[in-house]
């Protein structure tokens, strides 16, 4: 078992696991993340992994943070 | 930086008479400052502009006093870069007015300023320049009359037009910018403005936010930005159309736009060290991101 933190930004912060924690089975991947959080694909825009932007089929790891944020383009 | 030319002192070498001994440089050595009053005198005594008169005094190791309280978080060597810099804020709404306001209140010497947009009621929860005696005025026209309000020597041209990538481009060539900053509003523009500032080789700041979340960015030539990322949004717009533009976030992103375009003007940044930061002021959430 792996525990991510999750932080969910804008729009997705309703979707956020309770407290912010994720607890998963080895390798699952971001897009499986947001699959499990019902946050669609398409909402995504920036996944970025303990600060560095990544891809849907990124795999976790225990400890790793998940940051996920919307398409934000107010001024 | 674009050279500007030299910093003539010819009728304002004897600036030092008019000086005090009031700031301290970095390394705590003293500063000789130019009085605000003894600099306008000097501006009416003879051709130079204000602008002219505070290159000539920083070129000589004097500070204006208006950016007393700069020093020494800017050493004179940055502020006389900033004064010789030109940038073009594309966008003069929630980000650009705070940008713009900052930008002049810091001492960058030259500003071009964007916005096709006027002012309407729901500008007014967030935007600087927007009051009840500026609804249905040019944003742009708002802007120039702030700047010299502000901050006298700083020359601001407006552009009270929307541009399109073609419009950013002539804007950049005609501002003859040293950094491009998009403060714009939306989704739909912000990818060729980027695209603009790549092809022109200069480095472009970047911000934007919803609810209680945005982001401030630096994007070098030929390097990804948030645009890249971000898409077109839906109809041009982002979720800022569920979720709002509140006054506090705006605030804080265009400061960290401003200071982030203050870092690139003084080279404080790079494209190895070029930050993208996140926020969430909901839960006072920053973080600095890699976008590849």
């Amino acid at each position: 078992m792996i525990t991510l933190e999750v932080k969910c930004f804008a729009t997705l912060a309703k979707l956020a696991p309770e407290g912010g924690t994720y607890e998963a089975e080895d390798g699952l991947t971001v897009g499986g993340l947001m699959e499990r959080l019902s946050i669609p694909a398409g909402e995504v825009k920036i996944r970025f992994v303990n600060s560095v932007h990544v891809g849907e089929d990124h795999v976790l790891k225990d400890g790793d943070r998940v940051g996920l944020f919307p398409a934000i383009g107010g001024g | 930086m674009a050279e500007r030319g030299a910093v003539s002192t010819g009728p304002l070498d004897d600036l030092g008479r008019s000086c005090d001994l009031r700031a301290r440089q970095r390394d705590g050595a003293p500063c000789r400052v130019l009085p605000l009053a003894a600099e306008q005198d000097l501006a009416r005594e003879t051709s130079a502009s204000l602008l002219d008169i505070e290159r000539a005094a920083l070129a000589s190791g004097i500070l204006p006093e208006r950016y007393l309280r700069n020093t020494t978080a800017f050493s004179l060597t940055d502020q006389l870069a900033l004064l010789g810099a030109s940038v073009l804020v594309c966008g003069l709404g929630g980000l650009g007015g705070y940008v713009v306001e900052l930008l002049a209140r810091v001492g960058v010497g030259t500003i071009t300023g964007a916005d096709g947009d006027r002012f309407e009621p729901s500008n007014l929860n967030r935007q600087l320049l927007a009051t009840s005696a500026t609804l249905e005025s040019s944003k742009a026209e708002a802007a120039a009359e702030r700047v010299a309000l502000v901050n006298e020597a700083v020359i601001f041209r407006s552009i009270s037009h929307f541009l399109d990538k073609d419009g950013f481009a002539a804007a950049i060539r005609e501002a003859k910018a040293d950094l491009v900053v998009d403060a714009l509003g939306g989704l739909a523009h912000r990818l060729a403005l980027q695209q603009a500032a790549s092809e022109a080789d200069l480095p472009l700041t970047t911000a934007a936010l919803a609810g209680f979340s945005g982001y401030a960015g630096v994007v070098f030539p030929g390097r990804p930005g948030p645009a890249n990322l971000l898409g077109a949004g839906d109809a041009g717009a982002g979720v800022e159309e569920t979720l709002g533009s509140p006054g506090p976030t705006a605030a804080l992103a265009a400061s960290l736009l401003a200071q982030l375009s203050l870092q690139t003007l003084t080279k404080k940044v790079d494209a190895q060290n070029a930050p993208t930061l996140v926020f969430d002021l909901a839960d006072l959430t920053f973080e600095q991101i890699r976008l590849a």
